[in-house]
Formats: structure tokens, C-alpha cells, sequence
């Protein structure tokens, strides 16, 4: 035997279950991608305010419907990043003043310029963003993905939205986490009636069509309420469905555990209950616990769009991707204005980014097997 | 095998139970009650009724007894199909109701239907010749299924379709057929419009069938007997369909018990944005207007019948997979 394969072997049998979970998770390149994806996500929702171009919620009619404008990068004069301002046209039949992008008005984009004040992690007042436009009138902006019918831009609303939809989906898994290792932890620490009570109620849980009943729990909530009690409240009547599948992988390595020799010593040399849960068994499920979240996590999150898609979840001017999606419900509107439907992209790509995630994750998540 | 269809009817009455809880909830969560927001509909199409007619009208309803009476006292009267008058539409509930309920469920199971004949043979066929060209198309548009929302796809379909081909794309039946009694014909129109809503609902749960359809008959293939038979000189196909297809149904089958309450759930979703006249539309319409014995009478009646349609279904996979059969003698 080499020397290169006998460190190999010591370096696989010395590391820690961390490593070594890290190490199968590694080789999973398409799980590798999609943490990136998911991470840079993340990122955008901590800099949400810093990346958004213009005030996500200021209106200007005139700027209605403006299609998606790229940012030339060159003019004749070699580099020089720039938008088309707006220009105002009159239609010859409608005498409607209709504007749209004028070639011969260049306005420079400029990176860290001044822009709409806000908070940076809610606590820095600032007014500095990643690009913008230096000078232009107030009708005048950089439409990456176009503007809506009140005239907001698309590209800065869906980047705001951004924090919304992530978040919730995190504060809801957080919720039936706590319900779903409560319930499932007692359910397969204690088996017996216990066990069979809580795995029927799983069943009959489980067996109820869930965006009726969410609709209708949704709609009974007061509208006098803020948009922060709607978001937890939303949180809540999406959690109370989605504890399920979490408290049914808990049971089931709670089941797999007990028998395990290391616990059964654990418990022979007097441990107490608790510790042997939090000492010995956590560490040895925490990792598909994870990976349970990470497929839970786009669950919750289609339900939150579903829902203010339907315009029963969160309301204006709460911006989330349901939101914006609840503009294009309409095919004539759509038909007109496709780029509406960008909403969907960033929908679709972290869905697939967490299934992908979630799989790679329980992959590695045993790592000894 | 007694013991199993006791069991499950136990627990589809027992869900049904929880389902009318649910739903009494729903209604009475809004603030104030049924005849304060009747009194304010009359208020706002100009008549009112006085102080006596409203308390003789609660006193009816049961409004002035205690919640777990009121309960009760709903529940008697649905039980006897009476589910009190739409405050929107002014019309018994059941009347307002009418077709759209069965209309629903013709799309579900449709969609179920289609998600099964899709699902078992890509799923057997993905994992007979793993890694092919096929297999990586399956997987590939598996997880697309899975990652675009139901109602995403439906919009989508719906704006290529007016974009590309000019045509609105959606509704059950053709425009001159939506008003017309039910006939041979008319039935013809739905079975010709029930195809593209299916194939927009079954999308998602047929990714996850092929997924477990190819994940378990790859663990049934590596095993010994599979080589046994292979070396007797069985034919391919019947080597596959013979054991491992058979063995891997199992996981298959009692994973597809939780389908029917999706795609219900979804189809809700779904006719919402293709216009289909189902109670999905109504439900919003109900809601939005706190119409809540038109929502609730929906809701209920949605989860009694998604209830009895997965216990029908389970009994038909009983039928079909002796060892769930036996699984009840344990």
C-alpha cells in the first residue's frame, strides 16, 4: 500500500463528521452550484435597497409601460456606459402623450451614485446605490427590465421583492421547524398511543386540500391589519400545513437512533433524557434536519407567491414576487407588456436552486454510509 | 384486509371532522357575524331591516347561543344539504354552487389519470436505460415540472398561446357550449377541453412520481434475483415487467395517496388564471366579498370530496398491491 493512500485513510478517518459531510457534499457539483445560486440570492436580499436602481414604490404615469432598456456600454467616443433618457410624443391619433426612449438624449451610468435614502440593514441611513444615472430629469431612469402600468421599475421592485419572498419562506420554516421537531420528537421518542395520535394527525393533515383552506384562512384576516401583521400571520397559516414532512424525517431518525448502540451505552451510563437527545442524537440528525429545510424552504415559498398571487397573501404596497406576478394575471396586459412575466425567472431559478440543494444536502448528509 | 378499509374510512370521517371544524372556523373569524354583514349588504342596496327582524334572524341562525352550539347546530343543517344562502349571489348556496363542484373534480382526477399513465412508464423507462438521452430528457423536464408553479406554467401557456397562435387558450367548453344543458355533445366539448388544464395540474406531481418510480426500481434492478433471472435467459422486458416493476410500485403507490388533495389544491390555482368554471374562481370571488357560507360551504364540500376521492383511490391501490393488503393484519 502507497503512503498517499494510507494519509488518505488517516485524513478520512480522523475528520470530523462536519468534514466529512462537507466532502460528500462536495462532490455533488450541481448541489455546489445551486448553494451559490441560493447564497447569492441571500445576498441580494441583505442589499436589496443598495442594488435597487429607483424607489421601488414611486409612481410617474408618464413613465408607464416603458419596455426593458439595456445599458450601452460604448459611443462613438469609446467607453461610456449610458441610458436613453425620455421623450415625450405625442400620438397623432389620441393626442396621448406617449414617451419613450429618445437615442439622441445619453445620460451616463455612473456606479455608487446618489439616489432614493434608505436604511442599509435597516440601521445606516444612506442614500447610495450600486449604479444609477447621473443627472436626467425626474421622469428620466434606467428600466432594466421595463416599468409596470404605474410607471415603477420592474427591475428594482423584483430586487425588493426579493426580500420578502426569502424571508418569509425562512421565518415559516423556522415555525414548522419548531412544530415539527416538537411533534416528531415526541413521537418517536415516546412511540406507543403517543406515536399513533400524532402520525393520524399527520395523516389527516396532510390529507386536507391546503390552498382552499389557506385562502380561506387568508381572507379572514382583518384589512385594517399592517403589512407586518399580514406577513406573520401569512407566515403562520403557511407553517401550520408544512410541519409535516419536517416532523415525519425527525420521527423517523428518532426511530432509526434509539436502537443505536451508542445511545444505548449513553443511556446505561446514566445520562439523563435531555442530554442524550442534545449530546448524542442531535448532532447525529442535524444534518438531514437540514436538508429537510432546504426542500421545505420552496415550498413555502410557492405558497407565499400562490397566495399574494391571488391577492390573498401579502398586500400592496408589501412588494413580493406574488406579488408583481398578480400584474401579469391578465394576457391582454401581458400580451402588451411581457417583460411583466420576469418575475417568474427568479421564482423558477430559486425553487430549482433549493430541490437541487436539498438533494445534494441529503446525499451528504450521512456521510458514513 | 378488513382492518385496513376500517382504518382508512376511520380516518377519512375523522379528517372530514376536522375539515368541518376548519371550515366553521373560517366563517365565524371575521369580525362580526353572518347578520351584521347581511344588515350591511341590505344597508348598502338601500333597505334595511329593523332591530327585532335582526335579532329574530340571529336567534334563527343560533347566533346568540354559545360557539361549540352554533357548531353543532351548522353542522345538523348541513348535514341535511342545507348550507345556508350565498349573501352575494342571494340564492341558496348549492344553487350558486351547481356544476362547478363536479366540474373540479373532473379536472382533478382527469389530472390524476394523466399524472399515473405519464409518471409509471417514463419512470420504467428512465431507469431501464439510465443515463440515455431519454432518461436525461425525463430527468431534466422532472425537475422543471417541479420547479415552475402550476399557476406560472398556466400563464405562461396562456401567453403563448394568445402571443403565437392568437387564440385564448383556457375555459372547459367551447363559448357556445358553456350555457347549453348537458348532452352528449357538450360532454364531447369537455372531454376535448379537459386535456391542456390536466396536463398543466399533473406536470408537478408527475416529476415527483418519476423521480420515486425511477429512484426505487434502480434499488429493485441491482438486486441479486434480477441477475438470477437475466442468467436463466429471460427475456429484457419481461425480466423488467415481471419482478422489479412490480416491487417497485410499492413506494410508488403510497406516495401517490397524497396526490389527490394536491392536485385539487392546485386546480383551484390553475382555473383561477385559465378562466375554468370551477369553484376556484367562485371561492375568490366569496372570499373577497366575506360571502362566508358561499366560502366555507366550498371549502367544506372541497374536503369531504377530496377526502372520499383519495380513500377511493386508496382502495383501488389495495386492489391492485396485495402487500397493503396485508399490511392491516399487522
Amino acid at each position: 500500500m502507497s503512503i498517499a493512500a494510507t494519509s488518505t485513510e488517516e485524513r478520512f478517518a480522523q475528520a470530523t463528521q462536519l468534514q466529512l459531510t462537507w466532502w460528500r457534499f462536495r462532490r455533488h457539483k450541481l448541489a455546489v452550484a445551486s448553494l451559490i445560486v441560493v447564497g447569492l440570492f441571500y445576498l441580494v436580499v441583505v442589499f436589496a435597497d443598495f442594488l435597487a436602481v429607483t424607489d421601488p414604490h414611486a409612481t410617474d404615469a408618464r413613465r408607464s409601460f416603458i419596455p426593458p432598456q439595456g445599458i450601452s456600454l460604448f459611443d462613438e467616443n469609446g467607453w461610456n456606459p449610458h441610458v436613453s433618457g425620455l421623450k415625450g410624443v405625442r400620438n397623432p391619433k389620441t393626442f396621448k402623450l406617449a414617451y419613450t426612449p429618445d437615442p439622441s438624449r445619453k445620460l451616463p451610468v455612473r456606479l455608487f451614485v446618489r439616489g432614493y435614502s434608505y436604511n442599509l440593514f435597516g440601521l445606516i441611513p444612506t442614500d447610495r446605490h450600486l449604479f444609477g444615472i447621473e443627472g436626467g430629469e425626474a421622469v428620466d431612469g434606467i428600466f432594466l427590465l421595463g416599468t409596470d402600468q404605474l410607471g415603477r421599475d420592474l427591475f428594482s421592485r423584483l430586487i425588493v421583492a426579493t426580500r420578502i419572498s426569502l424571508s418569509i419562506g425562512l421565518a415559516g420554516v423556522g415555525l414548522s421547524l419548531i412544530l415539527g421537531i416538537l411533534l416528531g420528537g415526541v413521537s418517536g421518542l415516546y412511540g406507543g398511543t403517543v406515536d399513533t395520535l400524532i402520525q393520524r394527525l399527520i395523516e389527516v393533515v396532510r390529507s386536507i386540500p391546503t390552498i382552499p383552506l389557506w385562502m380561506g384562512l387568508a381572507a379572514a384576516l382583518p384589512n385594517t391589519w399592517t403589512v407586518t401583521q399580514v406577513y406573520f400571520a401569512i407566515t403562520l397559516i403557511i407553517s401550520l400545513v408544512s410541519w409535516t414532512e419536517l416532523a415525519r424525517v425527525v420521527r423517523g431518525r428518532f426511530l432509526a437512533l434509539r436502537e443505536e448502540d451508542f445511545v444505548i451505552a449513553a443511556e446505561l451510563a446514566g445520562a439523563s433524557q435531555l442530554r442524550i437527545i442534545l449530546r448524542h442524537m442531535l448532532p447525529s440528525f442535524a444534518s438531514h434536519i437540514i436538508a429537510a429545510v432546504s426542500l421545505a424552504l420552496p415550498v413555502m415559498i410557492v405558497s407565499e407567491t400562490s397566495l399574494s398571487f391571488l391577492g390573498l397573501g401579502l398586500r400592496p404596497p408589501a412588494i413580493s414576487w406574488g406579488i408583481l406576478l398578480q400584474d401579469a394575471q391578465n394576457v391582454q396586459v401581458l400580451a402588451g407588456a411581457p417583460w411583466l412575466l420576469s418575475a417568474a425567472v427568479p421564482v423558477i431559478l430559486v425553487i430549482l436552486a433549493f430541490n437541487f440543494l436539498g438533494d445534494g444536502l441529503r446525499d451528504a448528509a450521512d456521510p458514513y454510509g | 384486509m378488513l382492518i385496513y378499509v376500517a382504518r382508512r374510512l376511520a380516518l377519512a370521517l375523522v379528517t372530514c371532522a376536522a375539515i368541518s371544524v376548519l371550515t366553521f372556523i373560517i366563517i365565524r373569524l371575521p369580525p362580526g357575524d353572518f347578520v351584521d354583514a347581511y344588515i350591511a349588504n341590505l344597508a348598502a342596496s338601500g333597505s334595511s331591516i329593523t332591530a327585532e327582524q335582526a335579532a329574530a334572524m340571529r336567534r334563527e341562525y343560533g347566533l346568540d347561543r354559545p360557539v361549540p352550539v352554533q357548531y353543532a347546530l351548522w353542522m345538523a343543517r348541513v348535514v341535511h344539504g342545507d348550507f345556508g344562502v350565498s349573501m352575494m349571489w342571494r340564492r341558496p348556496v348549492t344553487e350558486v354552487i351547481g356544476d362547478r363542484l363536479w366540474l373540479t373534480m373532473a379536472v382533478s382526477i382527469a389530472a390524476l389519470f394523466l399524472t399515473w399513465m405519464i409518471a409509471l412508464p417514463i419512470g420504467v423507462y428512465s431507469a431501464a436505460r439510465q443515463y440515455s438521452i431519454g432518461d436525461y430528457i425525463a430527468t431534466t423536464l422532472g425537475f422543471i415540472g417541479l420547479a415552475v408553479p402550476n399557476f406560472l406554467l398556466a400563464l405562461i401557456l396562456m401567453y403563448l398561446g394568445f402571443r403565437y397562435l392568437g387564440l385564448s387558450v383556457g375555459g372547459l367548453f367551447s363559448p357556445d357550449m358553456a350555457q347549453a344543458p348537458w348532452s352528449w355533445a357538450k360532454f364531447w366539448d369537455l372531454m376535448v377541453h379537459l386535456p391542456l388544464p390536466a396536463c398543466v395540474l399533473a406536470l408537478a406531481g408527475t416529476a415527483q412520481l418519476i423521480r420515486i418510480m425511477r429512484a426505487n426500481l434502480l434499488d429493485e434492478l441491482r438486486k441479486p434475483y434480477v441477475v438470477t433471472a437475466r442468467a436463466k435467459g429471460i427475456g429484457e422486458t419481461r425480466v423488467l415487467v415481471k419482478y422489479p416493476v412490480r416491487a417497485a410500485l410499492n413506494p410508488f403507490v403510497s406516495s401517490s395517496a397524497y396526490l389527490f388533495p394536491y392536485l385539487v389544491s392546485g386546480s383551484i390555482v390553475v382555473s383561477l388564471v385559465l378562466g375554468l368554471p370551477t369553484v376556484g374562481p367562485l371561492l375568490l370571488q366569496a372570499l373577497v366579498a366575506q360571502d362566508m357560507f358561499l366560502a366555507g360551504t366550498i371549502v367544506l364540500l372541497l374536503g369531504v370530496l377530496t377526502v372520499f376521492g383519495t380513500l377511493v383511490s386508496d382502495l383501488v391501490l389495495m386492489w391492485v398491491e396485495p402487500r397493503i393488503r396485508l399490511q392491516g393484519r399487522a
